[in-house]
Formats: C-alpha cells, structure tokens, sequence
C-alpha cells in the first residue's frame, strides 16, 4: 500500500542549497504570474530570494483567497481533554519527564465545558489529549465524542496517531477532522528530539493521515512545528505532503497549519529562528501553491499578528483558547500549566470584532456531519 | 404576458438565482437580495445553525422568497441524501439543490453520485435541483429520475471565468425539456446575459456578485443583465450571417 512515507523517500535528498541558489528573479517573477504551481515553483516561492516579492505576493494570495473562500474566517476553540503523556519530546511541555499536574477530564466536566463554549457560538470544536492510550484510550475518545455531539457540528481530533481501524470507529463516533502534526519532516532531527516513546517512530506518525483518509474522515490538518529544523525544508514537505494528500484523496479537505515554537516548560532552544516575515512568506507560498488549501493559525501568534494575517490566506482562526486540562470551566479544580503559551488572550468578541472591522464575517458553523 | 418560470409549483418571475456563501457580512443578503429581486436564494446547510445562534444566516432571507437548501459537503449520494432529509426536519421547505463533490481541487460534481441522490429525494417529494457537469446524457438520466430542473455548470464554481461550457449547455437546453439552470463559473454580467440568450431558464451566481467590491449594486446589474438576456431571447435573436447584405446588389438587374 503506497503511502506519503514512498513520496517522501523520493525528495529526501534534495539538493535546498543548490536549488536556492539557481532561482533567479525571473524565476520568481515567472511562478508569481503562473496559475497552476508544481510543487518546485512552491520552493521557488519560499527562496530567500523571494523575500523581496512579498507584496506582490501577498496581492496574489488575496485574491486567490477571497476567489476560493470569500471574505470568511472560520472560528473554532480548542478543548484539552487530557495531558498525560508517555512520550519524551524535547521542545513539549507534556513531556513525561515534566514535572506538571497531569489531568484528565471527567465525562461530566466534558459535558460541562461543552455547554460552555456552545453558548459562546463556537460549532467547531478541536479536541486534545497527550499519548497515553492508558489514560485516554480510544474508548474515552469515543466517549466524549458521543457527549461532544450533541454540541457540536464538527469535531477534530488532535491525539495520538491511531490505527486505520480506530479511525473508523471514531468517524462513526461522529469525528469528521483530525489534526496530526509530523513536527519536523527531518529523520536526524525528528529521532534527535523525541528521545523516547512511542512517537519516535517517524514512519507511523507520517503516514498517520493516510490512515485516517481511508478511514473516511473529511479533513485532515498536517503541519511541522516551525522552528525544530530549516523551516523552508520543514515547509517544503508539508506542502509536498498537503499536495500529495489532495492528489490521493479527493474528497477530502486538507489543510496546514503554521505552529511556531513558544516558550514551556522545559528549556528546549529551537533551531531555527522564523520570524514574522518568514512566517508571512510560508502562509503566502502555501495559498498560491494550493487555492483550496485551509490554512489555520492559532493563538500562538500574537493579536496584532493574526490581525494582519487576516487577509493573507487564513481560513480559520482559534479564539479564546485555554491549553489547559479543563481550562473553560469555572472551577480550577484541573490547575495545570498548559501544553504552550497563549499570546493572543483576547476574549471571543473582542476577535468577532476585529475580524468584522478587517472587512471579513467570522463563521462559527461550516460542516452538517450526516454520518 | 407575463414570462414565468415554473418549479415545483412555484411561479418564478426573477431568473437570477442567488447563492450565500463568501459574504463579507450576511447582513449583506437582504439588500442583494431586495436589489436584485432575486427570488430563489440557495444556503449551504453546512452554514445553517438552525435556530441556534444569532448568526442564523436563514433570518436574513426574507419570507416571500424560496429557499433553496443546498448539500455542499456531500462526497456521495447517501450523504447528499441525510442532509436534504435534515434541511427538511429543520423547516426549511422540500426544495433541495444536490451537490455532491467528492473532488476538493477542482470542485467538480459527481455526476453519477448525483443521479442516485435525484431519484431518492425526488421519490420522496423534493423539489429537486440537481448541479452537475453539463452532459446530455446526464441530464436525460436527471429527467426520467424526477428532477425539477437541472444546473450545468458554466465552468468551475467560484473561478468567474464563465461560459466554458457553452457548446454543452446549449445542447442541454436544446434538446431537455426541463428548466436548464447555468450554475457556477458565470463571473461577470454580460455572461448572465449569453446564457439566457442562449435560452438558460435562469442563472445562479454567488462568488462573483459576494466577492465584488459593492456586492449589493453587482447583484442589481446581475439581474439587469438576466432580464436582458431574458428579452432578447424571448424576442428572437436575428440570425448571424456570414456574408453582408448588399443594399445594392450585383444581381438586381435580374429582379429576383
């Protein structure tokens, strides 16, 4: 059974520099102007030579967005379910070795934090554990969806990798969505930063959204985390793997997202520093490559940030978020230090109003899920 | 004599459909709607809310007009199907446009997926629009099923490039008897117009009236150029010759 893992093989020894360092203007200029990429004229796009074409860029992938998605942005609101974790990543703050409160949410307080949040509006719902199938095995994931369900139109995943099996089980369940990160595209790397644990295993992980697509769920939301290695290779293979997914599986949605490494607990330094402008790039290149392609941005990012972001490709957009174990609840009962910082506190209306005044309608509904 | 259009029981004197995604503000709709005379207006049930939230886009359309629910979302027929049974149970009447995709490149229906989808809804009393590929085949299948009217598409949904499709589509018109709806692809007004030229039954734009930069007063030339294209079909357009007429000939002398 062909998978990503067999389209990876074949660039996995890439010549970037080489490549890089052959791209003229006009290369650049060429590709800007062209209306179907190949996956070359997205590296193009992404060259240190092309910094310097940004706006026009940034024209191009304006109209390209409001083309495929109009002027909308998709609101949804992470939900952390649980933070045991058995795998020792470097750069987590779940990491086993961490000295945090672990948690995990009851049935009941899942349904209470669920009837917070629908009352705030927010249909799309992205639930989160760490890797611990003790703790939080699939038949709690089954569990929650069942209460989730009756909240929520669209319920993503972003656990552990699962069997295809597993997978199905939860598309009956009612998940329609998962989000599954390879955090760096680099063999060396990816050995070197996730010491031990199930998740050492790159293969399994890679091919996790293959699984998931023959399982029947309806999008799927890949991503490296930008920072573990060069970012342009990180995001080169992301979108030869978003592209891939796309060519592979037609009926389903593929999306990316653009997590940069923020400060935890645990003092892991990154190794590539990506800036702003680098980051503007990345979102910039994926939309030209792919008009169709989801592109999320979190409460990573700062405010100011997400707000000029807006018009450059995004289609959806966290808001309010809590990377903590029960963190939408009242009570403080599940006091734990969240998987990341949050540099984006502002409160549900304050986003509903910038995205308004930016010109754009903010959409807390866009999936019925019939299965 | 008044020109109607008749669907399902319904009388329908406006031929420009309007779709409601990709809106700046669905505070919007109203006036694109009230400007246009648009009296069939489809919503993706994907978006609908029902009754739950403030944002419930169906509050901005008004009474006097025909919904339209349509299935976008739908990868197959059985999909396509719970979702029209859904719209229904939630009040939002028997009419139902069938989208089925299963291609999120080009957004391509299924035709075939499509059919299957048309005969089950039709069976159970939908007023039922089903958008496909233009094929003559196709839409004959679409007809002996039970199909109300059947949307070609003019080219890809929300690329605005227009007519592509026209040699089909006016094979379609020709030769179906049937309302031929062209859906998607029409991005400019005089593109509405050449369908109806053409004898299109009635346009449904969304992308390129939503993403204008004044969409209210876009949505007013839509139906201007829809009412156009409408007349001078119905006046009979003048044939197209290749040669001129001359209005001294060089074979007068014979008084033909």
């Amino acid at each position: 059974m062909t998978t990503f893992y067999y389209e990876y093989i074949r660039y996995r020894n890439f010549n970037f520099e080489g490549f890089f360092n052959s791209i003229s203007d006009y290369d650049i200029e060429r590709v800007i102007s062209k209306d179907k990429l190949n996956i070359y004229d997205f590296l193009t796009l992404l060259s240190p030579n092309a910094e310097k074409y940004l706006e026009i860029m940034a024209q191009k992938a304006h109209r390209v967005t409001i083309q495929n998605f109009g002027r909308v942005i998709l609101l949804y609101i992470p939900m952390y379910l649980a933070n045991y974790c058995i795998n020792k990543c470097a750069y987590c703050g779940y990491n086993a070795d961490n000295k945090i409160k672990r948690n995990i949410m009851s049935i009941e307080d899942v349904r209470h934090e669920a009837e917070l949040i629908s009352q705030k509006g927010f249909r799309h719902i992205l639930i989160l554990t760490g890797e611990s199938r003790a703790k939080t095995p699939v038949s709690y994931i089954k569990t929650c969806v069942a209460v989730l369900k009756e909240y929520f139109s669209s319920i993503c995943i972003e656990i552990y990798p699962l069997k295809e099996k597993e997978y199905e089980e939860l598309v009956h369940a009612g998940v329609d969505s998962i989000t599954i990160y390879q955090e760096t595209y680099d063999e060396k790397t990816y050995d070197e930063v996730h010491l031990s644990g199930p998740k050492k295993n790159y293969k399994y992980r890679l091919e996790t959204p293959d699984r998931a697509c023959r399982a029947g769920i309806k999008n799927v939301n890949i991503g490296a985390l930008l920072g573990l290695n060069d970012w342009r290779k990180d995001v080169f293979y992301t979108a030869l793997h978003a592209k891939y997914l796309q060519d592979k599986y037609g009926d389903v949605d593929v999306g990316v997202s653009v997590p940069r490494i923020k400060p935890h607990i645990g003092a892991f330094q990154p190794k590539s520093n990506v800036s702003d402008k680098n980051l503007v790039q990345i979102i910039l290149s994926f939309r030209i490559f792919m008009p169709r392609l989801g592109i999320s941005l979190s409460t990573r990012e700062s405010a100011d940030l997400r707000n000029n972001l807006i018009p450059l490709g995004i289609t959806k957009f966290s808001a309010e978020s809590s990377t903590k174990v029960g963190g939408y609840l009242e009570e403080k009962e599940y006091e734990d230090s969240g998987q990341f910082e949050v540099s984006d506190n502002r409160s549900l209306e304050e986003i509903v109003e910038m995205i308004r005044s930016s010109g754009y309608q903010p959409i807390f509904k866009d999936w019925e899920n019939v299965i | 004599m008044e020109d109607e259009l008749i669907i399902g029981n319904k009388k329908i004197t406006n031929r420009l459909f309007i779709g409601t995604g990709k809106f700046p503000d669905d505070s919007l709709i109203p006036d694109v709607i009230k400007k246009s005379g648009a009296q069939v207006v489809t919503v993706a049930v994907r978006r609908v809310d029902f009754g739950k939230t403030k944002e419930d886009m169906t509050n901005y359309i008004p009474d006097n007009c025909i919904l339209m629910p349509n299935t976008s979302g739908a990868r197959n027929a059985d999909e396509a199907v719970r979702i029209a049974r859904l719209a229904r149970a939630m009040g939002a009447g028997n009419w139902i446009k069938i989208e089925v995709i299963s291609d999120n490149k080009y957004l391509l229906p299924d035709n075939i997926e499509t059919i299957k989808a048309t005969e089950v809804l039709a069976k159970e009393g939908f007023v039922v629009l089903p958008y496909v590929s233009p094929d003559l085949m196709v839409a004959k299948r679409l007809r002996d099923v039970g199909a109300a009217a059947v949307m070609p598409l003019g080219a890809p949904i929300g690329t605005n490039r227009g007519l592509k499709t026209k040699e089909l589509v006016q094979i379609m018109i020709d030769e179906i008897d049937l309302p031929i709806i062209v859906d998607a692809g029409i991005g400019r007004p005089h593109e509405a117009c050449e369908a109806m030229e053409m004898g299109a039954s009635a346009v449904l734009v969304n992308t390129a009236i939503a993403t204008a930069g004044d969409p209210v007063f876009m949505a007013e030339a839509f139906s201007n150029a829809v009412k156009a294209g409408r007349m001078a079909y119905i006046s009979g357009i003048g044939a197209v010759k290749k040669y001129a007429e001359a209005s001294s000939p060089l074979t007068g002398f014979l008084n033909l």
